[in-house]
């Protein structure tokens, strides 16, 4: 067994939440870039020429990124020979969480009860937690911030199997012509196929965290991805929504086995602050 | 790139009128946040008859939930939030004689039929540009609903601030009429 103390947990995580918040990854810097050199629209240069210079000046001074700074959502692989003293393991990152927005200049925007009294919590806390147990002694941290305007355009369809990879296309596809210019493109087109309804959309998250430019490892559903960003980036919605061939950085599809009798396709959208930090304890 | 056209606030009819759908706009002098909180309130007040805290005539509202000021700074980080949660209680403000609202994203028809019948335009601003905009907020003052934190009803003086005609006052609207040009 090897015993970690649970304020290292509430250190990581107020560290990981703060970066993630204030400096971006440079494969969104690097793609970004990449997208101003082939757009051809100029509202859309303009659009990505702000957005290159907002991460310089967020990161640069350590303020937010997007004033949205997200629903605190973390995967966490927890090795099973860990031991954690001091504390426990829900409290500690909720802790850490909070430590962040507070200390943070980061806005709370988590409220207690979603359909009634909608009261703000005040410390962007509970965080939503997805706990794998692993073998070995290590904690594996994966936080994302997730703002809002992006996740109100997730979708879920239970597909039949004989609607195969072309219905898979077809429905990513439609959701983000739908999105229009709501979740703030160019996005990360996050997809989960396969499981449950809510494994689908669990894993359609958890897709957002894959680098920029890597593709899944099996060769059919890499085609896949490489074909619904191109059909995405046909669109024409371009930079924020104002016309352009930049609508869509990356599509990532994660699959995992599911029932015989469906193909549940989840889509979770995230925008061009692909805000995300990872950490081992 | 076309050329920007600066503005001042309060806006008058004139303005609203010439400003079309594309033009690149920079605005100077003192605008209104709210969002979906703060519009529920105004509306319910509105729909009792009684009066708003805020004179809202010739006025622009942002739609923004700001992040909080670091020490030094006039405002947090302040990018423009999705602007059809507002749609619901939009065209009751407009009627009222709201000019002007900055926000990001598609708006309802209802919404769009009442800005042609009022004379009033919906500015975008970039989402996620939300460090860089707050550069041009250069004074933050919460006016009403102070209980809503982000929320609350702020009043900004701000210099240059950057924002696209995306409906203009006619009803043309860019986030229709641009992707096609870019479709294939």
């Amino acid at each position: 067994m090897r015993k970690i103390e649970a304020k290292r947990i509430k250190k990581k995580v107020k560290e990981l939440f703060l970066r993630a918040n204030y400096h971006i990854g440079e494969d969104v810097l690097t793609a970004l870039k990449e997208a101003r050199e082939r757009e051809v629209s100029e509202v859309g240069c303009s659009v990505l020429d702000m957005l290159i210079e907002n991460y310089k000046i967020a990161s640069g001074e350590e303020i937010a990124i997007c004033q949205d700074t997200g629903l605190a959502v973390l995967y966490v692989e927890l090795g099973q020979e860990v031991y954690i003293i001091g504390g426990n393991f829900r409290e500690a990152v909720n802790e850490g969480v909070k430590e962040a927005y507070m200390e943070g200049y980061l806005r709370k925007s988590i409220v207690d009860d979603p359909v009634f009294a909608r009261k703000n919590t005040g410390t962007n806390t509970p965080a939503i937690i997805y706990t794998d147990i692993v073998p070995g002694d290590k904690i594996k941290f994966m936080v994302t911030p997730k703002g809002f305007g992006s996740e109100n355009m997730s979708a879920l369809a239970m597909m039949k199997p004989a609607d195969g990879p072309e219905g898979i296309k077809n429905f990513v596809v439609d959701t983000i012509k739908k999105a229009g210019p709501n979740p703030c493109p160019p996005t990360i087109v996050g997809v989960g196929i396969g499981g449950t309804a809510d494994k689908a959309l669990v894993i359609a998250k958890k897709a957002l965290f894959r680098k920029i430019g890597e593709h899944h490892q099996n060769e059919r559903y890499a085609q896949m991805e490489k074909e619904i960003l191109e059909r995405i980036n046909n669109l024409g919605i371009g930079p924020a929504g104002l016309g352009g061939r930049t609508t869509a950085l990356a599509v990532n599809i994660e699959y995992t086995p599911t029932h015989i009798a469906g193909m549940p396709v989840a889509v979770n959208v995230c925008c061009h602050a692909a805000r995300h930090a990872e950490g081992i304890l | 790139m076309a050329k920007t056209v600066k503005i001042v606030t309060p806006l008058t009819d004139e303005v609203v009128s010439n400003l079309k759908a594309g033009d690149m706009v920079s605005i100077t002098g003192y605008i209104y946040t709210g969002r979906d909180a703060a519009h529920k309130r105004l509306f319910s007040l509105l729909q009792k008859g009684e009066k708003l805290p805020l004179e809202i005539r010739n006025q622009i509202i942002y739609y923004v939930g700001p992040a909080p000021a670091k020490p030094g700074y006039a405002c947090g980080s302040a990018g423009p939030t999705t602007s059809y949660r507002m749609d619901p209680y939009t065209p009751a403000l407009l009627d009222k004689g709201l000019k002007g609202m900055i926000g990001k994203g598609l708006r309802s028809k209802e919404v769009i039929e009442s800005m042609k019948k009022n004379n009033a335009v919906y500015f975008h601003a970039v989402g996620g540009a939300a460090a860089l905009i707050a550069k041009s907020i250069k004074k933050s003052e919460v006016v009403a609903y102070e209980d809503l934190g982000a929320e609350a009803i702020h009043l900004y003086y701000v210099e240059d601030f950057p924002v696209i005609v995306v409906i203009d006052s006619a009803g043309n609207n860019f986030y229709e009429t641009e992707p096609p040009k870019y479709a294939k």
